[in-house]
Parts: structure tokens; sequence; C-alpha cells
């Protein structure tokens, strides 16, 4: 029963926690740039205002393909909340995302292709370490299970904070911000207009930024996941965990610049062999 | 500012601007102004715009352009030209190049007229312009609904 | 069992007849000759399933077929001796030379007397299985792709009753070496697929042809070479050369150079470079010989002596060698434009995930590895016959010239993306196989393999992705293409892609009732791989795989949309495909893929690759033999 509902919450709620989260980032960021910022419910008036916009397309897939981003997101967040395999839901997650890289290919448009390519050198790149932190899940609790996960006697950050900080490092990357916002943008005035978005409006755009909140709470998910044990107060603990590490990401997105691709994925590739590679040799050794 | 549109995003065009205008137009992004206070986002992107702001008057060259990008805008949308020269042509004109004002080429919904025009100018124009397409909004959605029916 | 020697004999003897057929009868001997050995693998697992389906011995002491085939070595040789000299590739020689005389010493000096010369097996039965379906589908697909072939090389002599000839014998050759049991009958098996492909990437008989196939040529042969040096060896201090009781002795010497022979079939690293010359040849060879089946035969006997290769210094090699190659190829066929070359490269990185989950010899990696080996040669064979058809269309196989190939060879292109997505998608069986691996991996204690397998998993998507996308791009082009591809080879692809499909499907029946057999034999039990829940969740992401995505579809297609172009910052010339340049000119818009070729381009790689590997390979090959002298 206890997944049923959980798996529930997530698609239900989770849209509405991402946006709020996003409502968060929004008016912190432009509290560290000195500004007043928009009003805590500005994505929903956004994707509200999306939705009943005049539906246009350059081609007769896009909807189609961001839609099955969508599901698959969905698909891959209910898999960690109903406690199955994490293993799975990370593959699940990339196959998503494929279909988003898909969506953009299919303008065959320059700025979305563009974006299409920077999006996969993205995936490539932070990919390593959510395969390494799975296994170190398994390493550090013995089970890929997200329910044996959380019913440890102790938090899995306490023998695996080096994937906690490798992760951290990419979901940079997953929340699309500065200095891995490569392939679109939230900001004005970049090279290249926005991305994989380019080409999407309206009502298919508001598809893609709910998806996008999915995965927010997904990936903050996975952030609670290092923090939860067999004990009640584990949660509270986990949900300000999510909390510090959002702000990190702000707190970095609004202090970095964005890089080259090159600088992504060199970063991203040595960071996770210093933090997860490592982090799993000293597990694998002690075990 | 409850009953207007509360997330309009901006594509912001130069079409023949001696950049007076533009340098405006980013200022209304900076701290001093802060536009994003009222959900405002400058896009870049026609797709995902809502009102299409124009500074300079329209050239030969930019014409297409502007037709271009006025209808890559979904619907509802409104455009605001900025400066005396996207309004009327300005100084420029009689050159031999331009055609005139925005309005020559594509319907414009608020005029903000200066040289350059002031950043309180600009988002007095861009709110006065929210004000139109809320009108818009619910006339598109008239629309909508009797063409579903 | 009759069947056996029929099933060997039906190809080999299609293989004489063809070439003695006019041109005109040949594409309908083909069929035959097709539908016959699927006909016998049929009737074969028939027969083998109502005697109980266990391990069945056969073939006593047949004196004369092992002077026959003493005799075909020779000729096999001779052939060999001919060729070289006539190209001056003078090494070759000695190396072919060297095998045989060594062989043939080995025989009239210490006659090992065996029990059995062909064994059956869950394992050699799926292999013909394999063999036989795929490819017999190959052989009826390449009769059209032969006809289209020749119209588009015109510069090429139409060789095609010998191309088919080759095929068939080819077959015959490949039921031998997976029925065989006498290491001296897989050993000549094992020679005629080497000299079979060299002579099938030499087809066209254009320079680089020559040079690859006899660069195909050395290393095969100088993993024969391994091999009868490994029979000699047995059969010296062992008195045995029974495949079987060489692996339940555990002997050191003749395993890892049976080892050595297996990793040069299977293309690995320092070996891989044959595979990837041999995409010059007619693409049914490449999909039949080096991709399906073939280079399987090198994997085949690596899974057979995966017990023997548990927790020692040989499996830890071969383990290494293969997570190393898995890595680095598909760290290459990133950077490769060339469909055919990607094709090559993606299997020799999936025949170097699977060689690493022989290496390290576990139940549980050999569950992976077999399942790897199924979905790879249905995938892997469909995916170059699609490429080959596409070829004879565009005339190209760039992957740069398949851009928006939807629109215009649509049929091609679902074919093409159910295979890509055969290759590494959820839930597909390759992926389920790596998650497999990279759990064996982990309780295997191996590390390094597993950080091989995270990072090669996130090459391969980028590979397979930026492909796909290039497919999918929906671009107008005003050229017309005319699909030239025959009803015989959509045929083929056909039931290739519903295999890959039903495989996916049936994934729990394919893992219950086919590999867990295998693993029983090899390891006398079986332990469950996948708990039953898991295929549950299987089974519900593959209903939301197949109706989601069909539901979706349906409902978005009747949604109205104003279609606009795409955004070019506003200068469109009228439609999507050409743009005002500075010079106010038309311009065509092209758009590329990401190769990174200064990263992972070939030129950076290989090197760098073969000396690690050729380093790891001959310090531990001098350090086991040594240990074990």
């Amino acid at each position: 029963m206890m997944p049923v509902l959980s798996v529930l919450a997530y698609l239900l709620l989770a849209p509405l926690v991402g946006g709020l989260l996003d409502g968060l980032d929004r008016r912190v960021s432009a509290r560290m740039q000195g500004r007043q910022g928009p009003p805590m419910l500005q994505p929903f008036y956004d994707i509200k205002k999306l939705f009943t916009k005049q539906m246009i397309a350059v081609n007769s897939v896009q909807m189609l393909l961001n839609l099955s981003y969508l599901v698959f997101l969905a698909v891959a967040g209910s898999m960690l909340f109903a406690g199955a395999d994490i293993l799975m839901c990370l593959f699940i997650l990339s196959t998503a995302d494929m279909f988003l890289v898909m969506a953009a290919s299919s303008d065959s448009s320059p700025f979305s292709t563009l974006g299409a390519g920077r999006e996969m050198i993205q995936m490539m790149a932070y990919e390593p370490l959510t395969l390494l932190m799975a296994v170190g899940f398994y390493l550090a609790t013995g089970s890929f299970h997200v329910g044996d996960i959380i019913r440890q006697p102790h938090s899995a950050v306490l023998v695996m904070p080096g994937f906690l900080l490798g992760f951290i490092f990419i979901t940079a990357i997953k929340l699309r911000k500065s200095p891995f916002d490569l392939s679109t943008s939230h900001h004005a005035h970049q090279e290249m207009v926005k991305g994989i978005t380019t080409e999407m409006a309206g009502p298919t755009l508001a598809v893609m930024n709910v998806a996008e909140y999915y995965e927010m709470v997904l990936m903050l998910g996975i952030v609670a996941l290092f923090f939860l044990n067999e004990h009640w107060w584990s949660w509270p603990i986990a949900i300000v965990a999510c909390l510090v590490v959002y702000l990190l990401e702000i707190l970095w997105d609004n202090a970095a610049a964005r890089v080259k691709w090159r600088t992504l994925l060199d970063s991203c590739w040595v960071a996770t062999l210093l933090t997860g590679g490592l982090n799993g040799l000293i597990l694998m050794l002690v075990r | 500012m409850k009953k207007l549109a509360k997330s309009p995003w901006l594509l912001h065009y130069d079409a023949s601007s001696c950049n007076g205008c533009d340098i405006e137009v980013l200022a209304c992004t900076t701290p001093k102004y802060d536009i994003e206070r009222f959900g405002i986002i400058n896009t870049g992107d026609p797709f995902q715009a809502d009102i299409l702001l124009i500074t300079g008057g329209v050239n030969s060259q930019c014409e297409q352009v502007v037709k271009q990008l006025y209808e890559q805008m979904p619907n509802p949308k409104v455009v605001v030209a900025v400066g005396i020269c996207a309004c009327t042509g300005g100084v420029f004109k009689d050159c031999y190049n331009i055609k005139g004002g925005i309005d020559t080429v594509i319907p414009v919904d608020v005029y903000v007229p200066g040289c350059a025009a002031r950043p309180q100018a600009i988002i007095d124009g861009v709110v006065k312009a929210l004000e139109i397409l809320e009108e818009k909004r619910q006339g598109y959605r008239e629309h909508a609904g009797k063409g579903e029916s | 069992m009759a069947i056996i020697p029929i099933l060997i004999g039906w190809p080999a003897l299609m293989a004489l007849l063809i070439p003695c057929l006019p041109a005109r009868w040949r594409g309908r001997a083909v069929y035959l000759g097709a539908g016959g050995v699927m006909v016998l693998a049929f009737l074969l697992l028939g027969a083998w399933l109502q005697g109980g389906g266990g391990i069945v011995s056969l073939c006593g002491a047949v004196p004369f077929l092992d002077h026959l085939m003493l005799a075909g070595e020779f000729a096999l040789m001779a052939l060999i001796v001919v060729l070289s000299i006539r190209h001056r590739k003078y090494p070759v020689v000695l190396l072919s030379v060297g095998q045989t005389v060594l062989m043939a010493w080995s025989e009239l000096t210490c006659p090992v007397e065996s029990a059995t010369h062909l064994r059956l097996d869950c394992l050699s039965m799926l292999m013909v299985m394999i063999a036989a379906l795929v490819g017999g589908l190959i052989c009826i697909y390449a009769v059209g792709y032969m006809q289209g072939y020749h119209q588009h090389h015109k510069d090429c002599q139409d060789r095609s009753g010998f191309f088919f000839s080759m095929l068939f014998f080819f077959l015959a050759a490949m039921f031998g070496l997976v029925l065989s049991e006498n290491l001296v009958w897989m050993y000549f098996f094992w020679e005629i697929t080497s000299v079979i492909s060299f002579l099938l990437i030499g087809y066209t008989r254009t320079e680089e042809a020559v040079n690859n196939s006899f660069r195909a040529l050395w290393m095969n042969l100088l993993g024969g070479f391994a091999f009868a040096v490994a029979i000699v060896v047995a059969s010296h201090t062992l008195h045995t050369v029974q495949l079987g009781e060489l692996v339940a002795d555990g002997a050191t010497i003749p395993v890892v150079l049976l080892a050595l022979a297996g990793l040069t079939k299977s293309a690995q690293l320092p070996f891989s470079s044959w595979l990837l010359g041999a995409m010059v040849a007619p693409t049914p060879s490449s999909a039949l010989l080096h991709s399906a089946t073939m280079v399987k035969a090198g994997v085949y006997l690596l899974i057979r002596l995966a017990p023997a290769m548990a927790n020692n210094m040989t499996g830890m090699t071969v383990a290494f060698i293969g997570g190393f190659t898995f890595i680095c190829a598909s760290m290459m066929a990133i950077a490769q434009n060339d469909g055919k070359k990607v094709l090559a490269f993606s299997t020799v990185s999936n025949l170097g995930l699977i060689v690493a989950c022989a290496g390290i010899g576990a139940e549980e990696t050999i569950w992976a590895a077999v399942l790897l080996m199924i979905f790879h040669s249905v995938s892997k064979s469909m995916l170059f016959q699609a490429v080959g058809s596409i070829e004879n269309c565009l005339g190209s196989r760039d992957i740069e010239d398949m851009h928006g190939l939807l629109l215009r060879l649509p049929r091609l292109t679902y074919i093409m993306g159910i295979g890509i997505a055969g290759m590494y998608l959820a839930p597909f069986g390759m992926l389920i196989s790596k998650w497999v691996a990279l759990k064996a991996f982990v309780d295997a204690d191996n590390y390094l393999l597993v950080i091989f397998l995270a990072y090669g998993s996130a090459t391969t998507m980028l590979y397979w992705t930026k492909w796909l996308c290039k497919l999918v791009s929906l671009h107008h082009t005003k050229a017309k293409v005319v699909d030239a591809t025959h009803g015989d080879q959509y045929l083929s692809m056909y039931i290739h892609a519903a295999a890959t499909l039903g495989l996916c499907l049936l994934f729990p029946l394919v893992s219950s009732a086919v590999v867990t057999p295998i693993i029983e034999e090899l390891y006398g039990i079986a332990h469950e791989v996948l708990s039953m829940s898991v295929l549950t969740t299987m089974a519900i992401m593959l209903v939301s795989v197949l109706f989601v995505p069909s539901l979706m579809f349906l409902l978005t297609r009747s949604t109205h949309r104003d279609y606009v172009p795409i955004y070019m910052g506003g200068v469109n010339e009228g439609d999507n495909t050409y743009f005002t340049n500075s010079f106010g000119e038309p311009e065509h818009l092209y758009l590329s893929n990401w190769y990174l070729r200064f990263e992972f381009g070939r030129r950076r790689l290989m090197r760098p690759g073969v000396i690690v590997s050729a380093g790891v390979l001959i310090v531990m090959l001098c350090v086991i033999i040594g240990g074990a002298v």
C-alpha cells in the first residue's frame, strides 16, 4: 500500500513541489543579484499561460516526443518513490532524456540541433557518476532496491560522502544550472537562443517544464536517499538536506559563469573518478 | 495587476536602432529597474514570446525578418515599438533604405516614444501592453472556443 | 541425431552447388539452401528436446574423418600459401605452415583417442539456432542485396556465385565449430572460418580490401597458432583433446592459449583492427561473419572456458582485456561518421563486454554474457542489413547523409530505430544484461570493470543517440530517393525486427528456458539472477513503452497545430532548408553531428589502446605460462 501512495503522491505533488522550488530559486537568485524578483508562484503563472497559448509547431512529432519525455520521467520517478531498483530508475531517466534530445533534433533547426548535441554531451558527462552511485548504494547497503536502502540502521551518507559530493556536482547539469547549463538557458542573451527548447512553444514548452519539475523532485529524492534510514528522524534531516543542496546549487548558479563543453566533460569525468570512484573503491576494499 | 497577464515574456529585436534604445531595454532587466518583478522574462525566442519589443525603424533588409519573427510568435501576442525611430522612423524617416516605423510592416499595439526611450517609459509601455495582451487573450479564447464547437 | 551430419552437410553441398548453377537460378537455390538450414536446425531442436534436451555425446572413433580433416588442413594451408605468395605477404606463410605442421606432427607422434567428437548441449544448441536463423535470413537478404550492390559498384567484378558459396560454407563450418567437442575438430572448423572471412573481405579485390583481408588473416592465424599450441600441449601433457575434460581439469597453459585464440577471433584489443578493416566486405558478410556469428565463435569458446577461468589470473586478464576493449571501442565509435564503422566499433565494444563477463567466470556474468550474445546477434545483424539497404538506396553509408531519413526511407528508418533502441535503451535486453553484468562485476570485487562499464555505457549512449537523432530530424529535402530495397531484404529485416521486439517481450521466458539450463550445464547449479518482482517491473515498463507512445501518438495526431518555419534568426528563405547569408544570398542549411574527433578519434585512441592491451596481454601471458611451467 505504501508504495502506491508514495507513487501517487509523487505523480500529483511533484509538479507542485518542483514549481514552488523553481519559484524559490528565481526569488533567491534575484535577491542574490540585488533584485526583488518575481512572486513565488510565478512558475505556475508561466505554465498556466503557456497552456493557453496558440499551439504552433514546426513538425508533427515534437509534442509526441515531449510527452514521451514527460511520461518516462514520471515512470523513472515513480520507480524511485515506489522503492524499486535504483539502477533501473537511472536507466529510464537516461531513456527519458533521450526523448528530449530526439524532440530537439526532430526540428532540424540550427539552434535546437546544437542544443541537442550539447545535451548529449551533458548526458555523457553525468552518466558515469549516476551508475557508480547506484553501485555505491549496493556496496553500502547490499541492495539496489530503494526500499531496502531506506531501511538501513545508518544513513548511507556516512559511508558514501564522496558520492554525495559527486552527485551535487552533476545535479547542476540536471537542474540546468550554471556553469553546466549548456543546452538551454533560463537566462537571457545566451549564445544559442534557447538551445533544445528553441522551437518549443506554448503547450509543448509547458509539457517540457512540467517534466523538468518531475526531474527536479527525482534528483532531490536521490539526495534524500543518502540521508534516509530506518529512524523517523532521518526524514526531516533528509528534507533539510535536500533544501541545503538545492540552495547550494542556486548559489553556484549565480557565482559561476557558463563553461565550454570540453570543460564540462573533463571536469565531470574527473570529479566522478575522484569522488564516486575513490569512495566506491574504499567501500569495495573494506567490504 | 491582478487582472493583467502575470507572465509576459519578451522578445527584443533591434530592427535598425542606433543601440541607444537597446541599452535602455537592457537597463530594465538590471537590479535598479528589475523588470522580472512582473514575471517578465527576456526570452530572445519568438516561439516563447508574448510581447515583441522592437527598437529602430524598419529598413529593407530587416523587413522580412520582422514579419517572420511576428509570424513565429504564438497568439495572443502584442507589439511594443520602443523609441521614436520604431514609432515613426524618427530622424531616419526619409533615408533611402528606411521604410518607416514598425507599423508599416506589422500591427503595433503600444508606442513608446523617446530618443532614447527611458527605462521607466519602456516599463510603462510594457505594462500597458499587458492590458492589451489580456484583452487579446480573452478574445483569442473565445475565438478558439468557437473554433472547437 | 542423424540430423547433425545433414545439418553440416547440407550447407556444404549448397556451397558446392551454387557456383555451378546459372545466375538466374542462383537466387532460388539460395532461398532453398537457407530455408533448408533453418528447417534442419528446427528438426535438430525438436529431436534434441524429444531426447530430453540434455548433453548428447556423439561420434566415437572415426579415424577416417580425422585423416580427412588433416588433409583439409593441408589444403587450407596450400590455399593460404598460394594467395600469400601471389600478394607478397610472406609472414602469413610462416604462421600458416607453422601451425599446420605443428598439428600434423602432434597427431602423428602423439595420437590421442577421443571418446566423443561432437557434443550437443544447451549452449551449442543455442549457437546452432542463432547461426541457422540469423545466418539463413542473412543469406536470403544477400540475394537482393548483391543485385543492388553490383548495380552500384560497376567497377567490381560480379562474383556473387562465389559469395553465396562462401556464406554457405561458412554456415557449415560454424555448425561444425559449435558442435565440436574434440579440439582438433574445432580447430579445423576454426581455420575454415578464418579463411572464409579472409576470402570475403577481399571480395572486391581492391588494394584496400586485399590489405585488410590479409590483416584479418594474420591476426586470426595468430589465434589459430595459439589454438594449435594449446592442442599440442594438451595432448602431450594431459593426453586429452576434449574441451570438456580440459575445462574440468583447469589446465592453465591450454586454457590461456585457447583464451588467446578466443580474443583474436572476437577482435578484442590489440587485435581489433582486423574487424574494422573487414567492413570493406559486402554487407551480408559483415552481418553474418563480422557481427552476428563468426566473431561469436571466439566468445563461445571463452564462455566454454569460463568455469576454468573463474578466480584466476587467466580470467582476470581476459576480463581486463574485455572491459578495456569495451570502453576504448565505444569511445572510438563516437568519432566515426561511416555507418558501418560505427557498427563495427559497437560490435567490438559489445564483444568486449561479453568477453569481460566470460573472464569473470561467475554464474551471473555468464548469464549476462549469453543474453548479450543472443540480443546482440539479432539486433546487430538487423542494423547491418538496414545500413546495407540504405547504402544501396542513397549510394552512401555516411551518417551525415542520413539526415532526415525518416522522411525519405521511412521503412528502413523504423528498422534502424528498432535496432538502435535494442542496442542501448531500457527496457531492451542489451541494457538489462548490462545491468546484471554491472551487479556481477561488483559481486566479483572487480572495481576496474565497474568503472569501465560506467564510463563505457555513457559513451555508448552518445554514439547511438546521435545517430538516432540524425534519423529523426524532420528535414524536407528536394532530392528524391527511391527505395531500391528488394522484398527478400525486407522479409529478413522484418523478421529480425519482430525477433528483437519479441525477445524483449519474452525476456523472462528467454532467461528461464534458454539461459538457465546453459548455466546449469556449465556450473551444475543455477540461481535465479533476476528476481521475479524485477521482471514484473519489466512487464509494466514494456507496456509503457509500447502502449503509452501509441496512445500519445493517437492523441497528439488529432490535436490542431499551426505550422511555422523553424527559428533561424528570422532569415529563412521561405522554407526550412535555405537561409539568407550575410551577402544576402540564399544558403543551404547543413546540420552536422558532433564527432569529437580530436578527443575520441581513432588516431588518438587506437595506438595507446593497442599498446596498453598488448602490454598487459604479453606480460600476463608470460606470468601465467611461466607460473604454470
